[in-house]
């Protein structure tokens, strides 16, 4: 039987990441901590920018983490799916705004 | 979800018996070597024995019956349980109160007010001049039956600390762990306890909040939950308290049920063994705390309750209560005490690190 690519599992294993690159991934998650403190944007804010984004990235990791982050610091499922349509315009916005580019290409070679 | 209108006792449940549900604590991912053991987890840290420090938290469960049926209660509580405490065990519970070094009387339940001498044990009770008396109410109890309206002045007569639990400031999420209809009584049962006077800004009528998370996740931070909880129930509903106590699900009875049935319990108790504190341990409450069950037995705490497992004393039963032979016990633990040491830690009263 294959195994999925993806395994939920995985996650819990993330830390690892410092035993192949000690100093590197540690610098990664002192940042990475230090970014979701409580600082001009609450940790409930930064909960919510972390779930758009990590929608966009399509990273199901992730994806489950700031699910479970916004669950825990009181976030609904109305708002939880509002920020997940800021990130879903955002990406269909940048789509379709090089359009122009196409636009601008087809007016220069065809007139 | 909070669909469940019998208890896991009525249902006939296997996880209804307190042996069933430590036999799934320490089997498994504790068993194997995944995840330590907490007995392992706080030798680490040399906390091993456990022990108790001085009383200063009785708290008495006056009986398992309630209103609601909650889905993740650790009591399992609900209108089929019987289980009441008798005035003469309350009458032992009252000399214990007279003469104890405790600061601070809870009592809990179920739903403590249906027991029908929890009147006159409350008069009784605050005779002693306890200096903190806790009632902890569901809120919709105030508004379940005509007998019941009065409690706010009742409580006001005696001086008594409220505490209520609110899972959410929304009605979808409150209900979904409570019961239909539960938002909306509970909102009308905390404005009549500001008519009256509880949990106004400077009044000495204490009415503090009990926030438990609706599903399989920790609590947030307690203090950031506060000022979300206060900023939507005045603006909403206009209703003032005094503190938020944020408290993690145990997973014991129906929330180990739901965990199990969800398919959620290895991560839940993963992410409780991650977010472990070891100064949480210090101040975990069973250090400080006796929980007396409706029959008069005491118990570290009112999760240890639940699951059956006694004080480790000579001094089992409230009418043999010694407050000397308490002091000092080794405290009963498995891996459900996890719960009370994860991130900020948990207690009756809040977070404890």
């Amino acid at each position: 039987m294959s195994k999925p690519y993806y395994d939920a599992a995985d996650l819990r294993k993330f830390g690892k990441i410092t035993e192949w690159s000690e100093e590197l991934g540690n610098k990664f998650f002192d940042y990475y901590g230090k970014v979701f403190e409580e600082g001009a944007l609450t940790a409930r804010e930064k909960s919510l920018i972390a779930l758009a984004v990590a929608h966009t990235e399509q990273c199901p990791y992730c994806i489950d983490a700031y699910t479970k982050d916004s669950l825990q610091r009181g976030v609904t499922k109305e708002e939880m799916m509002e920020a997940i349509h800021v990130g879903a315009a955002i990406k269909s916005g940048a789509t379709l705004v090089h359009g122009v580019q196409m636009m601008n290409k087809v007016n220069k070679l065809d007139g | 979800m909070a669909t469940a209108t019998k208890s896991l006792k009525k249902q006939g449940s296997d996880l209804a018996q307190s042996n069933k549900q430590l036999e799934i604590l320490s089997n498994g991912i504790f068993k194997n070597g995944e995840l330590p053991t907490f007995k392992a987890k706080i030798s680490e840290t040399n906390q091993f024995p456990l022990k108790a420090k001085k009383l200063e938290i009785l708290q008495i469960n006056v009986g398992y019956m309630c209103n609601q049926v909650c889905d993740h209660c650790h009591v399992d509580a609900g209108p089929d349980r019987k289980e009441i405490m008798t005035r003469e065990t309350m009458k032992q519970c009252l000399e214990v109160i007279k003469n104890t070094g405790a600061h601070t009387l809870d009592l809990t339940g179920g739903a403590p007010e249906m027991n029908p001498d929890f009147r006159w044990f409350v008069e009784e009770a605050a005779k002693a001049g306890i200096k903190d008396f806790i009632v902890r109410s569901n809120l919709t109890i105030i508004r379940a039956n005509k007998k019941y309206y009065d409690l706010p002045e009742f409580f006001k007569k005696h001086n008594v600390h409220v505490v209520s639990s609110m899972p959410h400031w929304t009605r979808g999420k409150t209900d979904k762990q409570r019961g239909d209809g539960v938002f909306d009584k509970s909102i009308k049962a905390l404005q009549e306890l500001n008519a009256v006077g509880y949990g106004m800004p400077g009044s000495d009528l204490r009415l503090d909040l009990v926030y438990n998370p609706s599903g399989a996740f920790l609590p947030g931070d307690q203090s950031a939950m506060e000022k979300d909880f206060k900023k939507a129930l005045m603006e909403d509903f206009g209703i003032e308290f005094h503190n938020l106590f944020a408290i993690t699900n145990l997973p014991i009875a129906r929330f180990l049920d739901f965990l199990i049935a969800s398919e959620n319990y290895e991560d839940y108790m993963y992410s409780l063994v991650e977010a472990y504190n070891p100064a949480a341990v210090a101040n975990v409450m069973c250090t400080n705390t006796i929980s007396i069950s409706w029959d008069g037995y005491l118990f570290d705490c009112d999760f240890n309750q639940m699951l059956e497992l006694p004080v480790n004393s000579k001094s089992k039963h409230i009418s043999e209560f010694n407050e000397e032979l308490l002091e000092g016990r080794n405290i009963v633990i498995s891996q459900h005490c996890y719960g009370c040491t994860a991130g900020a830690g948990s207690s009756c009263q809040g977070v404890v690190a």
